[in-house]
């Protein structure tokens, strides 16, 4: 049977209307660390500069602006995306910063992405920062009040109890064992080997490394998260006309967006399996035109902040069947070299994770992989079609992207 | 662009840069409080648990009885239509061994905390709580748990008000 061809984005929308073709012509990002010396404004122009740079326009060029930034509490400066708008590029522009949790980092290009399919504008500008070092003693003390102030905060939970929750549930429902999951995370990290803005590659790690790292919450251990970090990351946007105006050979083009969130109500569905990223997935995959996943994607980014998340995606994502992710990877099919590379950036778990800026591994891997400027993280064969996918909030939210080369 | 780029933005800081004043910083505490009103809904529910009891509401369009109770069903998009009770016994749908307190803090005695389906609530419909009476290799899913109660007149109308779930002990349903 013929697989139909990936679509460009060009065409009919989820609503049914007329969208214009979208293109991604530059991606820039700043290291990744615990603590960095510069300020959320400084970290966004250094990545929104980079950006340009790399498309080779200039800030005249930028017709709107789009940032993306997690809590408020971690800079702990409300309205962040006023207060870092100069270094975004924004001021005196069209410019809106939105906030979809942990799903920032993928769904600020799909906010950047209305406004040139809908032909509001030509070029637009996306940058995403988070810095979340400046929150003492640690960014858990803030990340707390994201529970409901009744039914979970008396309890005093600790953030990482979702992902123990979700991870356990995962894990006995399909009889995953540890030793699997641990696989994601010494994948991930040694991905990040190559990648130059990396928190936390690490060329050695094994999967005793993993099982043997100090346990958290149970069944989540040191090494299976990602860590705080600070960082930014920006892509530049533009309109199929302007890229052809402007003569630009390096783009790749949106093919599809989706995005969808569940209810808080979480202690009412069962946490195996992710119904919100099938849901985005499903909407990014009708508007590319693409009935089957598995053969039509060549390589995913899906978002890793703990390395059970990795499976789980993918299952959510479509890539894989209900519990076939930790299969896949044991296979190896999910390695660089493998025949759906997941993560090829080294993800969150190698790369970092501020939260927003995580921008730079999931839309900037895409853009870097499909033009052929990942350097050392290049895929060996040759690849058409990726997906990018976050994920955040109370385990309810997750969005798409799918680009094309 | 990694191809062609060679310098990468950020200046690395350590801990001890900043909390020793090595790096120009300053500091600031906010001092907000928050007094929230529990709403209709959870009202009841405080209510009733102070009284021993949890209570759920039901929805007469899905037939679903709806636990944490709510006001409206966000299902079917309509106001839900009475109040009923839900058992205080339940099964265990996940949950996790913490040696982490609130602020990341490393805890020597693990807190037991997960999710428990409640008995009379419509499937998979319950509450985050903690455990007891159990050791951390006893607990599993699956397990058939019962509320320990605090006395009545140290019940203040919280999700406190049950100290946690115990294992159902033999001849209990």
């Amino acid at each position: 049977m013929a697989v139909r061809p990936v679509g460009d984005g060009r065409g009919r929308g989820p609503g049914g209307g007329t969208v214009r073709k979208v293109g991604v012509i530059g991606a820039g990002m700043t290291l990744f660390r615990r603590r960095l010396q510069e300020t959320p404004k400084e970290l966004c122009y250094e990545a929104a500069r980079m950006a340009l740079d790399s498309a080779g326009l200039d800030l005249a060029d930028v017709n709107m602006v789009v940032s993306g930034s997690a809590p408020d509490a971690f800079d702990g400066v409300h309205m962040k995306g006023e207060y870092f708008l100069d270094g975004c590029g924004g001021y005196r522009k069209p410019y809106t910063r939105v906030y979809t949790g942990g799903g920032t980092g993928v769904f600020s290009t799909i906010a950047g992405w209305w406004h040139v399919a809908s032909g509001l504008a030509d070029v637009v500008l996306v940058v995403n920062e988070e810095k979340m070092s400046s929150c003492q003693p640690h960014p858990q003390s803030v990340f707390a009040n994201i529970w409901d102030p009744i039914l979970d905060r008396p309890l005093k939970p600790n953030l990482v109890w979702i992902f123990a929750m979700e991870m356990n549930r995962y894990m006995t429902v399909h009889k995953v064992r540890k030793e699997d999951i641990a696989l994601v995370a010494v994948k991930n990290k040694r991905n990040a080997v190559e990648h130059p803005c990396a928190q936390l590659a690490d060329p050695n790690i094994t999967v005793d490394d993993v099982l043997r790292s100090e346990v958290m919450a149970w069944p989540v251990q040191r090494l299976d998260i990602s860590p705080p970090s600070d960082g930014a990351a920006a892509v530049v946007l533009a309109s199929e006309d302007f890229i052809r105006r402007r003569k630009i050979r390096d783009r790749a083009w949106i093919s599809g967006v989706g995005w969808a969130i569940d209810s808080t109500m979480w202690t009412d569905r069962d946490l195996y399996f992710p119904e919100y990223v099938a849901r985005a997935a499903k909407m990014a995959y009708k508007m590319a035109k693409i009935d089957a996943p598995r053969r039509q994607i060549d390589f995913a980014e899906p978002y890793d902040p703990f390395d059970y998340k990795e499976l789980h995606h993918l299952e959510g994502l479509l890539l894989a069947d209900k519990g076939e992710a930790p299969i896949l990877t044991r296979e190896g099919v999910t390695q660089r070299d493998g025949k759906l590379p997941v993560c090829p950036s080294g993800g969150l778990l190698g790369v970092g994770n501020p939260i927003a800026a995580t921008l730079g591994m999931k839309i900037g891997e895409l853009f870097w992989q499909l033009t052929g400027q990942a350097g050392g993280r290049q895929i060996p064969h040759e690849v058409h079609t990726g997906v990018s996918q976050a994920w955040g909030d109370l385990m309810q939210y997750g969005c798409v992207v799918v680009m094309k080369a | 662009m990694t191809v062609r780029n060679t310098k990468w933005p950020g200046v690395e800081l350590s801990a001890a840069d900043l909390h020793e004043g090595k790096v120009t910083s300053t500091r600031f505490r906010p001092d907000a409080k928050y007094a929230w009103s529990a709403g209709e809904a959870m009202s009841r529910f405080l209510e009733e648990l102070q009284a021993g009891r949890l209570i759920g509401r039901t929805c007469g369009k899905c037939e679903r009885i709806l636990f944490p109770p709510r006001m409206f069903c966000e299902e079917c998009f309509r106001p839900t239509d009475e109040w009923t009770y839900v058992r205080d016994t339940g099964t265990i749908e996940t949950f996790s061994v913490s040696y982490l307190d609130k602020d990341a803090k490393r805890i020597t005695e693990p807190i037991l905390v997960g999710v428990v389906s409640l008995d009379g609530a419509s499937p998979k419909m319950g509450m985050m709580h903690y455990f007891g009476e159990m050791t951390k290799d006893d607990i599993h899913i699956g397990m058939r748990v019962k509320a320990v109660w605090k006395a009545p007149e140290d019940r203040r109308g919280s999700v406190l008000d049950i100290e946690y779930f115990r294992p159902v002990r033999e001849g209990e349903s």
